[in-house]
């Protein structure tokens, strides 16, 4: 039997990240992945989306090409090249991930582990991928970076013809000319504006009365607005009651909160997409053979990622909300830190996780929203700043956007900064190191921007949550 | 060229002291081994001394600024016959700006502009006052500090490298006892006195003391007659030396209680080495030498110097060195290698007439005891009373590093000692 310092269970990215971090610091390590290196995100996720989106953006400009001087007479695009280049992106980076791990040392070992308490780990061949190297392991520490999966709604189960999961639709055999996008959830919006941008009638319900319900309202309305603009149809609080399969596709029942209970609603779409959440991994990994406690799916864990077992840990989304890729490799890192019993570790602030939804408008933000700080009982500060004020914006022809900022009046710590516009997701990390610094509004003021840039709109946003901004 | 004064590194954990004095002033002529200036340390104040024969030629941080780091540039002397225009902050004064050779104190600027400013308005001068203050801190934990009178200075921070955040603040003002007193400055019973850097280590050592450390307590009566007829018999006998100063007739020495505990103290923990222990994070450090702190009250505060290896030493050495390091600590002069370290501290409180104590752990060490004053009291012996003198010891032991039964050994062993004195000879 192989026994290792640390066995990492799932090479997505937070478990690949825990594992390098476990490496760095001397352990011996090895990461146990049954499907592919990279997980969800880099496969099936964050990446492969970005991929098609990019190409989305591209034909959105091209038919603006014409406020910008350029005549483009005519332009045509090929859905499975998309495709095609989309996963290639992916291959790419999956083998990057490899090579990652064999520099560090780190034993990669193909196969569904089970855990058998004690420390001891069974790996039985995955189906479909390359047979177990190790039919036992043994291991100091165990790290659980399963990750999750779509939540399934009974009577909606994809079946990648008319009833697309994720990963259907982003690997699409072709052009539906209707499509339901059911939650309105940053999953949800990516795929509407990826469809919507390439021509397809798209219709998004959301059960709740907000598009991107986490974000602070006035950014949801903000993009509610945009999305409708640019021909997303959006029906809030609304849900789907029933879907009746027939030969050309879908009649979708809805049932509106707004209207009697009884009165619904019915739309005939070609396809639609299941976007309503995920439920952790955690099946067939052996946790009866362990204290380990469950909350709704996800794996329970204290500030430093310990289950309720000695020396298994589990991040990333097997762990908890909220799911997002860079939530798991902190975690993977705090983990591994903690557990070699490094200095200044500190438990991870969710308040300083950003979140961001790419697609046209970008949404991005970090920290409280405006509703969520009076609840909390702060007395704020906020600050507006449209990016149609922003010089840069203008130059660029992207003036639909805003930029918001939340401070706490008594201290002027920085709570939250939520942002949307072309290009936000890369804006928002300004507001994120800041916050993670405890900056407070006089040194965002005090900090020279550089002229001209879309990120003035960020400076002049603080400027303006004290009456000071100079360009509104 | 002018020599640099600068804060010595007086320890190797030394990195910040405050200019306490400067003993000559700026003009005034001083001799090679003069004293300069005075630096206040963590437990002591520590004297600067001239390299060479000179005049004080600038001040550059005056005296009673705080936390000066190592190494900092605090003053010139002038050697020969140099005079003021020979300050490498004088030569540039006529410039527009100080460049980074004056900021590091390099004498060898190469300007030759005329000088007729007075150096105590240079930039140079101006910068380099800034300079000891710095501090880190996150804004918004220096703007919450600021708004609660909570003194950044007395925080320990929690972020990288000791950086002070939001949490350690509000960790102090939830905690409340230092700074409560401060957010109360106006009350007319209390007047506020700032603390100096011997009271803030003395009040975070103890509070890591009593915090980390977990204490207990074992407290038994000797007696001590025979002792102190030993002891008696010992200084009637002492033979007598001129002393140089008054010119009378001096015993050489004269033992004391205390003096004799250092010695059983160190004989005790030969015998139960255990005793003799650090507890740290990933191991135990057994030491292998016997060093007493003999806790010494001072006007600044308690500082505890060292008898190193003293179970190796007679009494009349113990006598006379304790002596010694009570009278340098008391003023201020210790050393920082004469109270560092130690594996086992004595606090004797008896000359108060306290019956008994419980004393907090000087921490690295694993075990302190209290000592009591010796006083006559009713004593059943075998079924009869009797009177006798009895002395209180109370030790606090770290119980991470010293068990309950290790703890009682050590003390019957030192009450062994303590009680026939005859014992120590074995």
């Amino acid at each position: 039997m192989k026994s290792f310092d640390l066995v990492v269970v799932g090479g997505g990215p937070g478990g690949y990240v825990a594992a390098i971090r476990g490496a760095q610091l001397g352990m011996s390590v090895a990461v146990v992945e049954a499907d592919e290196l990279g997980g969800v995100c880099l496969n099936w996720g964050c990446i492969p989306t970005k991929a098609l989106l990019k190409s989305a953006e591209l034909i959105d400009k091209i038919k603006q090409a014409d406020k910008y001087g350029i005549t483009v007479n005519d332009y045509n695009f090929d859905l499975s090249k998309m495709v095609q280049r989309s996963r290639q992106v992916a291959d790419n980076l999956n083998k990057g991930i490899g090579h990652l791990l064999k520099k560090n040392k780190i034993s990669i070992i193909y196969g569904a582990a089970k855990l058998l308490g004690g420390g001891k780990l069974a790996i039985t061949s995955a189906t479909g991928s390359k047979s177990a190297e190790a039919k036992e392991l043994q291991a100091k520490h165990i790290i659980i970076a399963t990750g999750a999966t779509p939540r399934a709604i009974p009577g909606l189960e994809p079946d990648g013809k008319f009833i697309w999961s994720a990963r259907d639709a982003m690997t699409p055999k072709h052009m539906p000319k209707s499509l339901l996008v059911m939650g309105a959830g940053a999953i949800g919006m990516e795929f509407a504006s990826f469809y919507n941008s390439l021509g397809v009638k798209v219709t998004v319900v959301e059960a709740l009365n907000h598009v991107l319900p986490v974000e602070d309202e006035e950014i949801s309305n903000f993009a509610a607005k945009a999305f409708t603009k640019r021909g997303i149809a959006i029906k809030l609080d609304t849900r789907v009651l029933k879907v009746e399969r027939h030969k050309g596709g879908l009649k979708v029942h809805l049932n509106s909160g707004n209207s009697p209970a009884d009165a619904h609603d019915e739309l005939e779409v070609e396809c639609m997409i299941s976007a309503v959440g995920v439920l952790g991994n955690t099946h067939s990994l052996g946790l009866e053979n362990t204290a380990i406690e469950l909350e709704n799916s996800f794996i329970k864990v204290d500030q430093w990622q310990a289950t309720h077992e000695a020396n298994v840990y589990a991040i990333g989304d097997v762990a908890g909300a909220p799911c997002l890729a860079h939530k798991a490799s902190h975690e993977g890192m705090i983990c591994v830190e903690k557990i070699n019993g490094i200095d200044h570790v500190h438990p991870l602030n969710k308040d300083l996780i950003p979140g961001c939804t790419y697609g046209s408008p970008q949404v991005a933000s970090v920290g409280l929203t405006e509703n969520k700080a009076l609840a909390a009982g702060h007395t704020l500060k906020v600050g507006r700043f449209p990016l149609s004020a922003s010089g840069m914006a203008i130059a660029s022809g992207d003036t639909e956007g805003l930029i918001k900022t939340v401070f706490d009046a008594d201290t002027g710590e920085l709570l939250g900064a939520h942002l949307i516009g072309a290009d936000v997701t890369e804006l928002i990390q300004g507001f994120v190191v800041a916050k993670n610094m405890e900056t407070t509004e006089q040194e965002l003021m005090d900090t020279v921007f550089a002229h001209p840039s879309i990120s003035e709109a960020m400076h002049e946003s603080v400027l303006d949550a004290y009456s000071r901004a100079i360009h509104i | 060229m002018p020599i640099e004064i600068k804060m010595p590194a007086i320890s190797p954990d030394f990195d910040a002291g405050n200019i306490s004095s400067w003993d000559i002033a700026v003009g005034e002529k001083v001799a090679k081994g003069d004293v300069l200036v005075a630096i206040e340390t963590d437990k002591a104040v520590i004297e600067v001394e001239a390299e060479s024969a000179g005049t004080l030629g600038q001040i550059l941080i005056p005296a009673g600024t705080d936390d000066v780091p190592v190494h900092s540039l605090i003053g010139y002397l002038l050697i020969g016959n140099e005079t003021i225009a020979d300050l490498p902050s004088a030569k540039v004064s006529g410039q527009a700006a100080a460049t980074p050779a004056v900021l590091n104190g390099n004498p060898q600027s190469s300007s030759t502009a005329l000088v007729t400013s007075a150096p105590a308005t240079t930039p140079t001068q101006q910068l380099s006052e800034k300079q000891p203050q710095r501090l880190f801190a996150s804004p918004l934990a220096r703007r919450i500090a600021d708004q609660n009178q909570v003194d950044l200075q007395t925080l320990n921070g929690r972020g990288p490298r000791g950086r002070i955040l939001r949490a350690d603040v509000e960790h102090a003002m939830s905690s409340k006892v230092p700074n409560v007193a401060l957010a109360l400055p106006s009350t007319p019973q209390s007047s506020q006195v700032k603390h100096s850097q011997i009271r803030k280590v003395i009040a975070q050592r103890l509070v890591e003391s009593k915090q980390n450390i977990p204490h207990f307590y074992l407290s038994l009566d000797c007696e001590i007659d025979s002792l102190k007829g030993m002891l008696k018999e010992l200084n009637a006998n002492a033979p007598a030396s001129l002393n140089s100063m008054t010119g009378n007739k001096e015993a050489t020495y004269k033992l004391t209680i205390n003096d004799f505990l250092v010695k059983a103290v160190a004989k005790a923990m030969e015998q139960v080495p255990q005793v003799n222990s650090s507890w740290s994070d990933t191991a135990m450090l057994h030491h292998e030498d016997i060093d007493i702190s003999v806790a010494v009250s001072t006007d600044a505060g308690l500082i505890t110097p060292i008898v190193f290896k003293a179970n190796t030493k007679g009494l009349v050495s113990i006598s006379s060195e304790i002596r010694q390091l009570a009278a340098t600590a008391r003023k201020g002069q210790l050393q920082a290698h004469q109270y560092q370290g130690g594996g086992f501290t004595i606090s004797n409180l008896g000359m108060y007439g306290i019956d008994n104590f419980s004393a907090i752990i000087n921490p690295p060490q694993a075990c302190i005891l209290a000592v009591g004053a010796g006083k006559q009291k009713p004593v059943v012996k075998d079924g009869q009373l009797a009177v006798a003198t009895l002395m209180n010891l109370t030790l606090s032991a770290d119980h991470r590093v010293v068990d309950g039964a290790v703890g009682a050994q050590f003390l019957s062993v030192l009450k062994r000692f303590v009680e026939s004195p005859a014992h120590l000879m074995l």
